[in-house]
């Protein structure tokens, strides 16, 4: 940090921190000296670090100078406010569901929904948590932290650490089965100043535990934010979670967000990640297959227009033998968007017998859009198998007359091979009232949407 | 209904068509055979409005207007239609959709009402009959995973749905089983009509025992070289081409 607009970024920051520490001790987590003890190491970490600019190998394609020029006008309790209708209409068509609701990075308990929990099973705010059972919380708490900071434990998720004031937490004791899911919203409504929210969410499955997480990221009409979110994901031996992370904010927000994950012998993990807002966005998943016979599912789609620049970063340990890791992302870039995918699985020495696929194939609908996309592969064991793959194309041009030449128009005849495109990732989820409202709201917006949300509904009848 | 003069078409600054002529009148059945390589299969593409394709001269005149310039979509809602000799595999695109918004886009372009879904599954059901076309494929991605007869069985069915006033197929014969090859046979027999014109490209005289031809044209190198009636298929299917182009070349 050395021009002059970053030490008076440095000089805010280190107000804004101590007037938030200050606001901590005398709430009601002044008891937790652990959780004040990882704040200040994260926030020394930010101060001794700063931003990434281009210069750093993991930010090589992503510039967050637009970012650190937003003032970080941190939310606070009072920008809570939300009308009821508007929330409704963001929502997945659910019928039974624990529902989360944090507005501002703020929960709502009069916009949530939690239902009727078996004993022993937490779904509620990480605040909360915090004060009613700390001692859950404290041994798997910013774990990733402790693996000295390279990619995996960026800047912004030390800002994170330093700064959040709430999110989500989800226990799920031993043997535990929650069918229900468990949908999380999170909804930037303050559109006075730009607010920055670091929602932190920890998710914790017992032995053989079975949940399913959806977290969902929305901008009301107008609004812009800065989001700067990390979730923790630790499953036991045996444990089954299906996570969702879905970002639709506004094409002039700024996301940024970690999902860092640690999986037990036998667990399994399906990770859905789909990015369709956002004018900057950056998702990093790191999972570790911390133990035998660990499996983790990734699938991803992004899609951008006009200027949205949307960055995915994947890493997978596999740390133990026989864990397998199935990932799949597709991109969609329209416009001057621009799309960065950097997919690095590494095995270790100890992990014979692993299973490793990934592929990343990328459609460019316009001659300014942009992709790069580098799978990278780091093996240090010798009884492996591992396959990857990178495309960028465009719209095939034989498929495309196929289609006019029933009669289809040019615009439909594109939206409908872009839409087929982006449903190869869709489809793979499994959670229907999901799966229908981002294929309807995919479908959307391609041109001669009205189209292709006939043939959704057409399909589903058949 | 179709009027072809001197039409002269370029790939690639290649020339294939080097002056073709051909006049389908309303209610007539054309074949046209020829080696491979001839252009053929470049004429159905330009009738159609495939891009690539450079006029170099001439004109396509089409129920009294000329087609130059004029996006394939909107000769497809005015009746033409192309079965083609390699139909592309479409994933992710329903073949049930695509049908539909085929149906509703020709509709609106002629004001008709869209069909409601019942109405259009009635269709479906009734011309899936014509084809004998079995049901899963219906529900299948456009052609995803179809045999070779099964493409071809599909070009037929969404022929037969779309009743085109020109029908133009691509080598439908090629590649099918004998029962397939009579199924296609009576879906272009079933929209044999006054007011319709078929042209049938193949290789073998056998489609047109079963699809008796008004017209039968052997194209070589770019040009229509000879016309006759059906008896010219059997000709040339005992004494090939080089009789033709030598009698050609010697006029
Ligand atoms: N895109 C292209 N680029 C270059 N040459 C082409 C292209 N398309 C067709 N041609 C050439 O044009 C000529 C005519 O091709 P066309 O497909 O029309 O023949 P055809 O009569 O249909 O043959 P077949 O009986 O084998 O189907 C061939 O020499 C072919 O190689
Ligand atoms: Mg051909």
């Amino acid at each position: 940090m050395s021009s002059p607009q970053d030490n008076i970024l440095a000089e805010n920051f280190h107000a804004a921190f101590s007037a938030h520490q200050d606001a901590n001790a005398v709430g009601d987590l002044k008891s937790l000296s652990w959780l004040s003890a990882h704040r200040q190491s994260a926030f020394d970490q930010f101060q001794k670090e700063g931003f990434p600019t281009r210069h750093h190998e993991n930010w090589k394609y992503t510039d967050v100078s637009r970012i650190t020029k937003t003032g970080f006008i941190t939310a606070n309790p009072t920008h809570n406010a939300i009308q009821t209708d508007e929330l409704d209409k963001l929502k997945f068509n659910t019928e039974n569901c624990h529902e989360l609701v944090f507005i501002n990075g703020q929960f709502s308990a009069e916009h949530s929904d939690i239902g009727s929990l078996d004993d022993q099973v937490v779904i509620g705010s990480l605040r909360d948590a915090l004060k009613n059972t700390p001692e859950l919380i404290e041994k798997r708490f910013n774990q990733f932290a402790k693996k000295n900071h390279s990619r995996e434990n960026h800047v912004f998720a030390a800002l994170n650490t330093a700064f959040f004031h709430d999110g989500a937490f989800i226990y799920v004791p031993d043997n535990v089965v929650i069918e229900e899911p468990i949908v999380i919203y999170y909804i930037s409504s303050h559109n006075e100043v730009m607010l920055t929210t670091a929602p932190r969410n920890l998710i914790i499955m017992g032995k053989n535990a079975q949940a399913s997480v959806i977290e969902s990221f929305h901008g009301l009409k107008g609004v812009v934010s800065f989001t700067n979110t990390i979730t923790e994901i630790e499953t036991e031996d045996g444990a089954v979670l299906e996570h969702y992370k879905v970002q639709q904010e506004n094409t002039d927000s700024f996301h940024i967000g970690g999902t860092h994950l640690k999986l037990h012998r036998n667990s399994r993990v399906e990770s859905h990640s789909i990015s369709l807002g956002g004018a900057i966005v950056r998702n990093d998943i790191v999972t570790d297959l911390a133990g035998e016979g660990a499996e983790i599912i990734l699938n991803g789609l992004y899609m951008g227009n006009g200027r949205q620049h949307v960055d995915n970063h994947t890493l997978v340990n596999h740390s133990k033998p026989h864990t397998r890791s199935d990932e799949y992302y597709r991109g969609v870039l329209d416009g001057r968007a621009r799309g960065v995918f950097n997919g690095k699985v590494i095995v270790h020495k100890d992990a014979q017998k692993t299973d490793a696929s990934q592929s990343n194939a990328n459609l460019l609908l316009s001659d300014h859009a942009e992709i790069d996309t580098k799978p990278e592969l780091e093996i240090y064991a010798d009884d492996v198998k591992c396959s990857h793959g990178a495309t960028v194309g465009q719209l095939d041009k034989n498929m495309l007359f196929y289609l006019r030449s029933r009669g289809l128009d040019a615009d439909t005849a594109k939206s409908l091979l872009t839409f087929a495109f982006a449903d190869e990732v869709i489809r793979r989820i499994k959670f229907a009232p999901i799966r229908e409202q981002l294929e309807f709201n995919v479908g959307g917006r391609l041109p001669g949407s009205d189209l292709i949300k006939a043939n959704l509904s057409s399909a589903r009848q058949n | 209904m179709l009027s072809i003069k001197n039409l002269k078409v370029s790939i690639n600054d290649k020339q294939i068509l080097k002056g073709l002529n051909l006049e389908v009148k309303a209610g007539e059945v054309h074949a046209i055979m020829g080696p491979n390589g001839s252009g053929k299969s470049t004429l159905a593409n330009v009738i159609v409005g495939r891009d690539g394709y450079k006029i170099d001269s001439g004109e396509i005149i089409y129920e009294g207007k000329d087609l130059t310039g004029i996006e394939p979509e909107i000769r497809a809602r005015e009746g033409i239609f192309l079965a083609f000799q390699y139909p592309v595999e479409i994933p992710g695109v329903n073949n049930v959709y695509l049908l539909k918004a085929a149906m509703n886009a020709k509709r609106k372009h002629r004001g008709e009402a869209e069909l409601d879904a019942f109405e259009f599954l009635d269709l479906v059901k009734e011309k899936m009959k014509v084809v004998n076309m079995n049901e899963d494929l219906l529900n299948r991605a456009v052609n995803e995973g179809f045999s070779g007869g099964e493409k071809k069985r599909n070009e037929i069915f969404q022929m037969a749905l779309l009743e085109p006033k020109l029908a133009i197929l691509d080598e439908t014969d090629s590649g099918l089983d004998i029962d397939a090859l009579k199924i296609v046979a009576s879906g272009v027999n079933g929209l044999r009509r006054e007011d319709r014109a078929i042209i049938i490209v193949t290789h073998y005289q056998r489609l047109l025992d079963y699809i008796i031809p008004d017209y039968v044209h052997v194209l070589s190198d770019g040009k229509i070289i000879k016309s006759g009636g059906k008896e010219l298929a059997l000709e040339l299917e005992e004494k090939g081409y080089d009789w033709v182009r030598e009698e050609a070349d010697a006029a």
